[in-house]
């Protein structure tokens, strides 16, 4: 029987348990033991960016992290970005209004890093919107929607700003 | 139609809230209790398998079962079909669901594991020892042209099929044509990529004897049959359901995969949830590759350009086995005639085994290669003549008034290659007008100036869409009005929810909001053929329609009795029946669905309405007046051929003179795919097809060294593009419907892809004055290109040439 571990960390506000193995990837934990699909996994080597969440408010690869060193910490999902009520965030519905997703599924780890990329940087020129994405993948867009999302996300939040 | 606008409008697509939540249900998403199955592959290209010895597995905690070859019983341990068999394929030959004594390429299954997670199953597979005598590994199509080897001992020369295509007495119209040009050109591997990979999850139900099936594919019902067929079930005792796909681009059209078959097989045998999910290696070394070909042209032409005689020999690299027939050859030798009247043409494709994946459609399925080797004669010859590569296309096209175009040839539907309609010269016109074609000489001198070197390139196509046999789609209303319409054909991600929702509220004429659409799910249509080839919207839509009109003509009928009214006064607004011009007189739809099922029970309040002691009527007649029951249709949409769209792309490159590096200043795409159901998704459609061009004409490559070992198996080193390598694409929309279907619509999934390299290839060779030859062009190959050039004058464009005497000079 392979060892495992207890892991305690914070779920979209939620505090949550598990067991694992140490060999066992974040992305396997969310997905698989606590049944949170809504990150992707398209590489499984940290290049195409699906897996993408935010730990303690950063954007990480969930494929790259082994599950028990997320002990402890706080982890925001794609579930995890609409407000508490269920209302999209400013991010997702930009998505929706520029056409930004087609398969969808690069779509969840587009979604926290540029939730993250605009936390940072409100109101981002195209080239810092470019920078910003450029560590993910989409095969399906052409990316045109998705830099329009960006920005149209960006009014969104300046709006609700005020 | 009602009064509800909705065909034709950009409306935001319905599947996004589920997608954009986390909500989506991709493969691997579901069944997370099951088992997990995992594959040992062969590492080599061509070998014999000696032993197989699976002892140190066995001691791995979790582990199920172990699969090989042996252990497949009946049907199961047959070959996997050949899907689409042909005169031509002569050789065709398919693997085994897990290989039985040789391996023909790197990453063919060799024995299947079952465990309880995928960590453990991983574990098992890696204990298996499998005892190889390496054989020789044919590689490359010229090697495979050569045959030293064979890839198997039993197909000749490694030949799988010659193809042959020919209008007119090609040697003839050459030998008398005033200009002659030969030359040779080379397209590499590239791969539909999508970021879900396959995957398959079945379970079996004892008591009922029956399978349900999800597999991430672009053909569910023909899943369905395969598994049936391999399994021994009955088709009714088998589901199958493609649920959210993580995109496709022809690679998830091939089936059934070895997985489809051996893990439905699996779950059966132990009774339990199996689920194989593919990684990303496996996806490059399993799946499936597209687009190699290395190309001999012969072309004859007047002095204005006009091609007399076009003769046409390819070298097609199928990969080790053929199960999806010729398709990628028939598609690039028809539809390489592109919007032109050639003369005489011929086109021999010789179709060739070698060790590598198998090669199957990847969007646009051997349209790119096709345009390539048209585009980049078309501008050889422009070259050649001192003439503008637009006139020379120009001079070429089939008038509007020349449709329908029959181009003499078979397309890969076998009927007849015969163009429906289009308007090409406005499309030439459009497109230099969007890029400014007649202007670019002040801008390249502008440039110039500042000491930097851009291009200018074109590029055209014709794509056959909607190809048959045929679609269905079937619409339901319910007694709350709500709209449930279904169709057999899958999605990848289109946004088939959004525009078949569209298409059937602008027949029925009630809101968007209240139709909900099902697709790729055998329990709601059985009948159906895939998502590919450009024909979801044409296909599925058309039949949602005629579905949706027969559903509409019974709501009236229906109607009609209860308003005491003839059926040709009324007309559906917003859901609510009612005659033309008087909405006071009227019924709503979820009424008329309650009328329309005559009830003995009454279980709610709204079907009291429908039960005998409530209903007054003829008491002489039936009650189902010669009706079904229910407010329901079914129909079938079956085209006598294809549908022909159109575009022309171009662009405007910069190449770096110190480093090589093509850089894409501009992106202009014209686009002919008749009535527009939803701009937006069409648009997106074409975005997202031009990036995919772009990653075949600059970065992607499969790179097999001479073993037949794939050096580039990964994201790190197989160079999709990123946001930052895609220019802003220009779009505009001729719409030019098409005569042969209710909807006049054509295909535009694959549009985007097709012309790219040609595009890319043109507006270099124009930068550089450089002939290009061969694509992708990486930084490294324009730098090789131009040192050869230097040397080499046949390799220079005759204004390369000259510009470079004159810099010499």
């Amino acid at each position: 029987m392979e060892e495992t571990f207890e892991i305690e960390l914070t779920v979209n506000g939620v505090h949550r348990t598990a067991r694992a193995p140490a060999r066992r990837l974040l992305s396997d934990l969310l997905r698989h033991d606590l049944g949170l699909t809504g990150t992707h996994v398209g590489c499984e080597h940290g290049v195409c960016g699906c897996c993408t969440v935010l730990l303690d408010g950063e954007p990480v690869r969930s494929c790259l992290m082994l599950a028990v060193t997320a002990d402890g910490h706080e982890i925001t999902t794609v579930e995890g970005l609409a407000g508490r009520d269920g209302t999209p965030s400013p991010v997702q519905r930009a998505f929706q209004e520029c056409h930004g997703l087609q398969c969808g599924y690069c779509t969840p780890g587009f979604l926290c890093t540029v939730t993250a990329l605009l936390r940072d940087n409100p109101r981002p020129t195209d080239e810092e919107v470019l920078e910003g994405i450029s560590g993910n993948l989409c095969r399906c867009t052409g990316y045109q929607n998705i830099v329009a999302s960006v920005h149209r996300a960006a009014e969104l939040l300046a709006e609700e700003a005020r | 139609m009602g009064g509800t606008r909705v065909f034709g409008e950009p409306i935001p697509r319905r599947e996004d809230p589920r997608l954009l939540t986390g909500q989506g249900r991709y493969l691997d998403d579901l069944g997370r209790d099951a088992l997990a199955a995992a594959f040992v592959r062969s590492p080599h290209a061509h070998a014999r398998i000696l032993d197989i010895d699976v002892t140190d597995a066995l001691d791995v905690d979790g582990l199920v079962a172990i699969y090989t070859w042996e252990d497949l019983p009946g049907r199961v341990a047959e070959p996997l079909p050949l899907l689409i068999p042909h005169p031509s394929l002569t050789h065709g030959r398919t693997a085994y669901p897990l290989a039985r004594d040789v391996v023909r390429h790197v990453g063919e299954p060799v024995a299947m594991v079952v465990a309880r997670d995928r960590y453990l199953a991983e574990d098992a597979a890696s204990r298996i020892r499998v005892d190889y005598d390496p054989l020789p590994a044919v590689v490359g199509i010229e090697e495979a042209a050569r045959a030293e080897h064979l890839v198997h001992d039993d197909v000749p020369g490694n030949v799988g099929a010659v193809l042959e295509q020919r209008t007119g007495d090609v040697d003839a119209a050459i030998e008398a044509a005033p200009h002659v040009l030969e030359f040779r050109l080379d397209i590499e591997r590239s791969a539909s990529m999508p970021l879900e990979g396959r995957g398959v999850y079945a379970r079996w139900d004892a008591d009922d004897g029956s399978l349900r099936v999800y597999s991430s594919t672009q053909a569910s019902t023909s899943v369905r049959a395969a598994i049936a067929a391999k399994l021994g079930l009955p088709p009714g005792k088998v589901e199958v359901i493609a649920p959210d796909v993580g995109g496709g681009f022809g690679v998830k059209i091939v089936h059934p995969w070895p997985e489809e078959i051996l893990v439905p097989w699996a779950a059966r045998l132990l009774d339990r949830e199996v689920k194989w999910t593919e990684d990303r290696r496996e996806h490059f070394v399993a799946a499936a590759h597209e687009r190699g070909q290395v190309q001999h042209v012969r072309v004859g032409f007047d002095d204005e350009g006009r091609v007399l005689g076009l003769d046409v020999r390819i070298l097609h690299d199928h990969g080790a086995y053929t199960p999806y027939g010729v398709i990628i050859p028939i598609v690039t030798s028809t539809q390489l005639l592109g919007p032109y009247k050639i003369g005489a043409y011929r086109a021999e494709v010789v179709s060739l085994y070698t060790n590598t994946v198998i090669v199957t459609p990847y969007r646009g399925a051997g349209r790119p290669q096709g345009v390539f080797c048209m585009e980049r004669t078309m501008d050889r010859i422009a070259d050649h003549l001192g003439r503008d590569r637009a006139a020379v296309r120009e001079v070429n096209l089939i008038r509007p008034d020349e449709f329908p175009y029959d181009q003499g040839l078979t397309f890969q539907d076998g009927r007849p290659l015969i163009y429906d309609s289009g308007d090409y010269p406005a499309l030439l016109a459009r497109i230099k007008e969007l890029i400014g074609w007649d202007s670019f000489e002040e801008e390249r001198a502008r440039a110039a100036a500042e000491g930097r070197r851009i291009g200018i390139g074109l590029g055209c196509y014709v794509e056959g869409t909607g190809v048959g046999p045929y679609e269905g789609g079937h619409v339901e209303i319910d007694t709350s009005g709500r709209v449930h319409v279904a169709t057999g054909l899958t999605s990848q991600g289109q946004g088939h929810e959004t525009v078949f929702a569209q298409i059937a509220a602008a027949e029925l004429g009630v809101p968007v909001e209240d139709v909900r659409v099902t697709t790729g799910d055998t329990r709601r249509f059985g009948y159906a053929v895939g998502t590919f080839a450009s024909r979801a919207a044409v296909m599925s839509g058309n039949a949602i329609a005629l579905a949706a009109r027969k559903v509409r003509e019974k709501a009236l009928r229906i109607a009609a009795e209860a308003l005491e009214a003839d059926p040709r006064d009324l007309e559906i607004t917003d859901g609510v029946v009612h005659v033309k011009g008087d909405p006071s007189a009227a019924v709503p739809l979820r009424t008329v669905a309650v009328l329309s099922n005559p009830l003995r029970y009454a279980f709610d309040e709204e079907a009291q309405r429908a039960t005998q002691f409530a209903v007054g009527g003829d008491a002489t007649e039936p009650p189902l007046r010669g009706e079904e029951p229910g407010l329901e249709g079914r129909d079938y949409y079956s085209p006598v051929r294809s549908t022909f769209a159109a575009g022309m792309h171009a662009a405007i490159v910069e190449t770096d003179p110190d480093t090589a590096e093509v850089r894409i200043l501009r992106y202009a795409v014209v686009h002919d795919c008749g009535r527009l159901i939803n701009p937006r998704i069409v648009e997106g459609q074409i975005h997202g097809g031009v990036a995919q061009g772009i990653g075949g004409a600059l970065y992607e490559r499969m790179v097999y060294d001479e073993s037949g070992q794939l050096l580039n198996a990964s994201f790190m080193d197989f160079l999709m593009p990123y946001a930052t390598e895609i220019p802003r694409i220009e779009t505009a929309h001729l719409e030019t419907p098409s005569p042969l279907n209710p909807l006049g619509i054509k295909g535009a999934g694959e549009a985007g892809v097709i012309p790219v390299s040609a595009v890319i290839a043109s507006a270099v060779e124009d930068a550089e004055g450089i002939r290009v030859h061969s694509m992708p062009l990486s930084p490294d190959d324009l730098y090789r290109l131009r040192r050869r050039a230097e040397r080499d004058e046949s390799l220079r464009t005759r204004s390369g040439a000259r510009a470079a005497r004159e810099r010499a000079t």
